[in-house]
């Protein structure tokens, strides 16, 4: 199918990407366009203006800023995914965006994209909140940041103003750690029935630190707090990691659909939490 | 010429790389909704978002008003023009069933019912428009669970005052084929084994990859109609019967086809809604439906109940089978819809020897899309419920499920073999394709792992499951046809013309769309008329180039477009005789032809058929009385089905903790007969395999409480890709049918006939420790995983008894281990 | 109306067209490129997979507007003097294709899979190609083919009769 009519303005800059924002009625941004467009086409939506950042160089790549690394908005997955300073960083994105979608939207789609468009079964929420990231924003009045537990609000909704745009995302440096996106679905091109992002940094067998996010467990993504707590300072055995990880499902809101039923998913979130801590962990 | 003593090797047999492809992987492809003609008009259908409803008025000014629209109709526009959609399978004669318009004028039945058609400059013009019509509909109750339409509880069309659209019964008692399957039944329970299952098969969508597409331009002295359609002739016969043009009017290509299993057997409302508009209008017109229009309003497939009751000694030997269906037609009959279970009637005993079998099908309306025809219709419901109760009665009486199976299939001494159903198949051999099935899978030591797991109750279980199935291919005698009281026969036509140069061409009526005839199809000439493979041309797919044809569908193409095929070579190898006779100045009787030469018997004397092609075409030194020709044609009507069977294997690893399931390995040995061309067999079976294992694991189209497709796109209904699939073992034994020439029969089907039952057979296998019974399909790790867990506690002992003793159909006893229908209590839904 | 220059199969077109056209139909519409087809609208089937600068996108996933001032090879672009692609013939040496309506896609994105990875595995062969969707081969033969034009030793298509 075909979108409805829509005027089309691509700025070069932010400035001027900020001032077409704020002048357009009804206006959405195309970063990648992977999820926008199903949507325009399905006729779901029909903004007048589209604003596209893919022409603003600046808001491309992945930098060092001292303790944290920055993946700027319009970064494609496939270019986060071979990144090393991600990799070296904050491994847990890395393995996410390894299972993101599929080659052809990887290529295309962008990670603050798909971070700002806040489906809770998007596979970024989980790994962005459990790193403790930051989100960056920016508005004619100047920029902002946002840590990730205040960023996602509800289903496809973000702390972004309309006159926003999100720039980039800072995230604290976790060298060392080990990471795994536990990620389960019925077929290859779904989205996540639910899936797990955790990582542990493990000092001599024992977890020292562990960071846990659920994906596709409520109305965003959340952040298994209990599992964390309940880990440190335990063995990396599966006996260990079993009984921590039986309170995943802690505070959830799972829907129920055709792939499930909120008990069910329930379920898989202490499974796939043991899972992906035990692959984390190297155990 | 050359005469070459060296013998060609036969075509036949040989793995020809197929001539389809040269067009296909550089993108040089004619699909219908590439065509672009002069001035040509786009159509945007606006189709109706209740499952039901009365349409209380329709406003189009605004659409019509919109930049470069032509034109927007409603059903009323059209009433008179459009007539109804035909039905050509009456099963009784009191078959009910409503009125079809192509364009709904006063009340819709289904989700996705076309109300209104918009027509404009282009496609994106007409969307725009479709979205401006304004529809008031009054909301009336939908049909919507088949089993409760059953019941007439709501009504999917009030006027006709009931759901149900016909009741048909066989029974061998009646039919002389066999005994009485009640008193089969009484027997075995009181001195028996009596097994009693209900199986739901669920609803499912061909998807075939092409969205279907029409072009129809008016201009010319004939209507040309371009579609994405299996039924170039059908569709053609149509027009001219529901549109009352004149068929010798009627010109239909089916160009490049993507994909059809069934789906595109079919007269569309789309088809004859862009006719009337063009016809109309006086210019082209195309429509293009988009993936969610497909899978909302193209037709869909299976959607039954089975409840079955298999009759048995103690020691396993079947003494009876009853089966008795509900058949969820949707809210209207289309082509075949109201026979599709029909076909699998005579299927439902297998490869078994049943001494008495009923069946017993009741056809219900509800207010969802109509089903019809999907890859195996009919058969595939058939073999899923005979191979799980096979299954099941070898868990009941405690031995593994090939030994019952071997109990009771034919064996291969006996054949041919009149069944219980009324058939006679004519050849195969159960035991052969079974034995070199359980080598190439290993079947032995993957039992031993499977114990292994079980004794060390691994989290992941292994479970393996048996399919050894047979069908009937190669629709269809026209008698019997005839019999069944469908509207066509099942003959097929061809012709062969041989070209002034050499070359030959073949027209078929058959209409491929992926099967590979031009290759196949070319291998047969190649050896009937001894010329090379690449002077072989097949033409297809264009009512005016095959002039007379009943297409492709029900793995006909082969056994009766190949029989035609080859009885129209042979005929111009006779025609060519008396010409070389003259020629060669010997006698007609002396003339012996072999591999492409006519030679004088006894000499080395001889022309091959290019010469006497040239010399016929100038005819200048020809024998008295003779045509000058050799073009010939045949029109071949089966006279049995062919009957293609095969064993297949199947192991499943089931994660216990998820439910969730990964294929460990699959084999499959097929006796399919003569193979033509080994590697279009292979495809044929791998692509098979796949759509019946999607039926097991992940397709279903889902309608919601208020009749609203969920699975209504490609994020919902669930196609598997390459990640989620394996590499098959794929073998063959051969006995060759004879009941054709070439020893063909069959493969379009059999891959997506086998695999369902082979896999969830293998799902249950593996669960049977946990006392499941049975999980309902698709089998999603939700199912499975309460499955396991429905008795958490429970001793993982045998199986549980069932049956034997108890009611029949005692909901309380089946349903509980019935993993799938616990989510149906709950919400009432067919989930 | 915006006006765009695109580089397609090695020719430099530019035209004025609708912001929401998307590529799939600016190239078979505009420019006749009717090799790459369109199979869904939710971006799940790939059949309308091209190269985008050097990378597989999905040509109905992206607007045409976009891609001013970009370099596209399509299906049509592949074939240079007659001569096939090494992956169009795996296609058809390996029977890798039936109706030949996902081919196109098909053949697009396994040679995207093999530019990333020259000798992958199985398993990363399917992985790579799951963005595609086939309804006639099972995947069977084209795993095979991606195999073969890899240069590694490829499954076999069926198992030999024993003598």
């Amino acid at each position: 199918m075909i979108p409805a009519q829509f005027e089309y303005v691509a700025p070069t800059t932010l400035e001027d990407a900020l001032q077409a924002l704020s002048e357009a009625g009804d206006a959405k941004i195309i970063a990648g366009g992977q999820s926008l467009l199903p949507v325009l086409r399905m006729r779901l939506n029909a903004p007048e203006v589209v604003i596209d950042l893919g022409r603003i160089e600046s808001l491309r790549g992945v930098r060092d800023d001292g303790d944290a690394i920055v993946i700027g908005a319009m970064t494609r997955h496939a270019d986060v995914l071979t990144d090393p300073l991600v990799r070296e960083n904050a491994f847990v994105i890395t393995k996410a965006v390894e299972v993101l979608a599929d080659p052809q939207v990887r290529h295309r789609g962008t990670f603050g994209g798909a971070l700002a468009h806040a489906d809770p079964a998007g596979d970024l929420g989980a790994p962005a909140l459990a790193l403790d990231a930051e989100f960056v924003v920016a508005g004619q009045g100047g920029t902002r940041t946002v840590a990730a537990e205040d960023f996602f609000v509800d289903l496809f909704t973000t702390a972004l103003e309309d006159t926003e745009i999100l720039t980039e995302v800072r995230i604290p440096k976790r060298a060392g750690w080990g990471a795994h996106y536990e990620k389960f679905v019925r077929v290859a091109h779904q989205w996540p029935i639910v899936a797990v992002a955790a990582a542990v940094r493990v000092e001599g067998g024992t977890i020292a630190e562990a960071r846990v996010g659920l994906t596709n467990m409520g109305s965003t993504p959340l952040r298994a707090r209990a599992v964390e707590q309940a880990l440190v300072g335990q063995p990396a055995t599966d006996e260990a990691v079993r009984a921590a990880a039986a309170s995943a499902a802690e505070g959830t809101n799972p829907p129920s659909d055709l792939n499930g039923d909120a008990d069910y998913r329930r379920h898989l979130a202490t499974v796939l939490t043991r899972r992906a801590v035990l692959a984390a962990a190297g155990a | 010429m050359t005469v070459t003593e060296e013998a060609a090797a036969p075509q036949i047999g040989q793995e020809r790389r197929r001539k389809e492809d040269q067009r296909l992987i550089t993108g040089r492809t004619r699909w219908t909704d590439n065509i672009v003609l002069n001035g040509m008009l786009h159509l945007a259908m606006v189709r109706s978002p209740y499952a039901h409803a009365r349409i209380t008025n329709i406003e189009t000014a605004e659409a019509k008003a919109m930049p470069n629209v032509v034109t927007v109709l409603t059903g009323a526009d059209v009433a008179e023009e459009q007539g109804s959609l035909p039905n050509a399978w009456p099963i009784t004669e009191d078959q009910k069933a409503p009125p079809h318009p192509s364009i709904a004028v006063d009340r819709v039945a289904f989700a996705g019912e076309i109300v209104a058609v918009v027509v404009a400059r282009t496609a994106a013009e007409a969307r725009d428009a479709a979205d401006l019509v304004d529809v008031d509909y009054e909301e009336l109750p939908p049909a919507l669970d088949l089993k409760e339409a059953a019941e007439d509880k709501t009504l999917a069309h009030p006027d006709l005052g009931t759901n149900k659209s016909a009741f048909w019964q066989f029974d061998s008692a009646d039919a002389g084929t066999g005994g009485s399957v009640d008193e089969a039944i009484e027997a075995a329970r009181r001195d028996g084994i009596l097994i009693e299952r209900e199986y739901r098969q669920q609803r499912l969508i061909p998807a075939f990859m092409e969205p279907r597409s029409v072009v129809c331009d008016p201009t010319g002295e004939q209507l040309t109609v371009w579609s994405a359609t299996q039924v170039p002739h059908f569709v053609r016969f149509f027009i001219a019967v529901v549109l009352g043009v004149p068929e010798s009017k009627v010109r239909v290509i089916a160009p490049d086809v993507g994909g059809g299993f069934g789906g595109k057997l079919q007269f569309t409302p789309e088809e004859a809604i862009t006719v009337v508009v063009a016809r109309r209008l006086g210019k082209p017109c195309k429509y293009t439906e988009t993936r969610s229009e497909s899978l909302m309003s193209g037709h869909h497939g299976r959607d039954q109940w089975q409840r079955l009751t298999l009759a048995a000694t103690k020691d396993g030997t079947v003494t009876g089978l009853k089966v008795d269906l509900l058949a969820d037609m949707g809210a209207y009959l289309g082509l075949v819809t109201s026979g599709i279970p029909i076909l699998g009637a005579f299927m439902f005993n297998g490869i078994y020897k049943f001494p008495a079998y009923q069946f017993n099908c009741t056809n219900v309306f509800t207010n969802k899309t109509w089903t019809d025809a999907y890859r195996g219709a009919g058969r595939p419901e058939a073999t899923y419920a005979i191979e799980r109760m096979m299954t099941e009665l070898a868990a009941e009486v405690g031995v593994d499920p090939l030994e019952i199976r071997e109990r009771n299939w034919i064996k291969h001494e006996e054949f041919p073999f009149s069944t219980v159903a009324g058939l006679e198949y004519d050849t195969g051999n159960y035991e052969a394709a079974t034995e070199k099935a359980k080598r190439l899978f290993g079947y032995d030591e993957l039992r031993a792992e499977q114990q292994r797991r079980r004794d060390a109750k691994d989290p992941v279980q292994l479970g393996i499951g048996v399919s050894t199935f047979t069908e009937m291919c190669g629709l269809a005698p026209s008698r019997v046809l005839g019999s069944l009281r469908y509207a066509a026969g099942g003959w097929e036509h061809a012709s062969v013309r041989m070209l002034a140069t050499g070359k030959v061409e073949v027209v078929t009526g058959a209409s491929a769309h992926g099967q590979g005839h031009e290759t196949a199809f070319s291998q047969i000439v190649a050896d009937r008329l001894g010329v090379p493979f690449e002077d072989v041309e097949v033409l297809h797919g264009d009512t005016q180039i095959a002039h007379k044809g009943l297409d492709t569908y029900g793995s006909r193409s082969l056994t009766v477009g190949g029989e035609a095929l080859v009885k129209a070579a042979d005929k111009v190898v006779e025609k060519a005789k008396p010409i070389a006779a003259h020629l060669l100045e010997a006698s007609v009787d002396d003339i012996e032809f072999r591999q492409g030469r006519f030679g004088v018997r006894g000499t080395d004397k001889g022309l091959g058929i290019a010469e006497i092609a040239l010399a016929t075409f100038a005819a200048h030194d020809f024998p008295e009385g003779v045509e000058p020709t050799l073009d010939s044609d045949a029109t071949y009507d089966p006279v049995n089905f062919s009957f293609p069977h095969g064993t297949h294997l199947c192991a499943m690893e089931i994660d216990t903790e998820t439910g969730g399931v990964t294929m460990r390995k699959y084999v499959c040995v097929d006796d399919v007969g003569t193979v033509i061309n080994p590697l279009i067999v292979a495809g044929q079976v791998h692509g098979g395999l796949v759509q019946g294992i999607a039926q097991a694991l992940w397709e279903e189209a889902v309608y919601d409480d208020s009749g609203t497709l969920v699975s209504a796109s490609f994020v919902d209904y669930l196609v598997p890709t390459a990640a989620d699939t394996i590499s098959y073992g794929v073998s063959h034994t051969t006995t060759p049918s004879i009941t054709n020439t070439l020893g063909t029969k069959g493969v379009g089907e059999a891959g997506t006939i086998a695999s369902t039952p082979a896999v969830v057979n293998a799902v249950v296998d593996a669960l049977r420790p946990f006392g499941v019974i049975d999980v309902r399909m698709p089998c999603t790790p939700e199912r499975i995983y309460k499955a396991i867990h429905a008795r958490d506690g429970a001793d993982t002992g045998g199986a549980p008894t069932v049956g034997a003793a108890g009611p029949h159909f005692d909901e309380a006893d089946t349903a509980d281990r019935t993993a799938g229908n616990d989510s149906t209590d709950q919400n009432g839904s067919s989930l | 109306m915006t006006k765009i220059t695109v580089t397609v199969d090695g020719a430099s077109y530019t035209d004025d067209v609708e912001p929401r056209m998307l590529l799939v139909h600016y190239l078979r519409e505009r420019l006749g490129k009717t090799g790459t087809v369109v199979g869904c609208d939710t971006s799940n089937c790939g059949a309308c997979t091209v190269h985008l600068d050097g990378h597989s996108v999905k040509s109905c996933n992206v607007l045409a507007v976009q891609v001013d001032g970009g370099e596209v090879t399509t299906i049509e672009g592949l074939a240079h003097d007659g001569e096939l692609h090494p992956m169009q013939s795996a296609f058809h040496e390996c029977h890798a294709l039936q109706c030949g309506f996902c081919t196109p896609g098909m053949i697009m994105q396994a040679i995207d899979v093999l530019n990333d990875n020259p000798k992958p595995t199985e398993k990363q062969i399917r992985e790579g190609l799951e963005g595609n969707l086939c309804r006639c081969t099972g995947y069977h033969n084209i795993v095979r083919a991606v195999q073969t034009a890899s240069g590694q030793e490829s499954l076999p298509a069926a198992i030999e009769e024993s003598a």
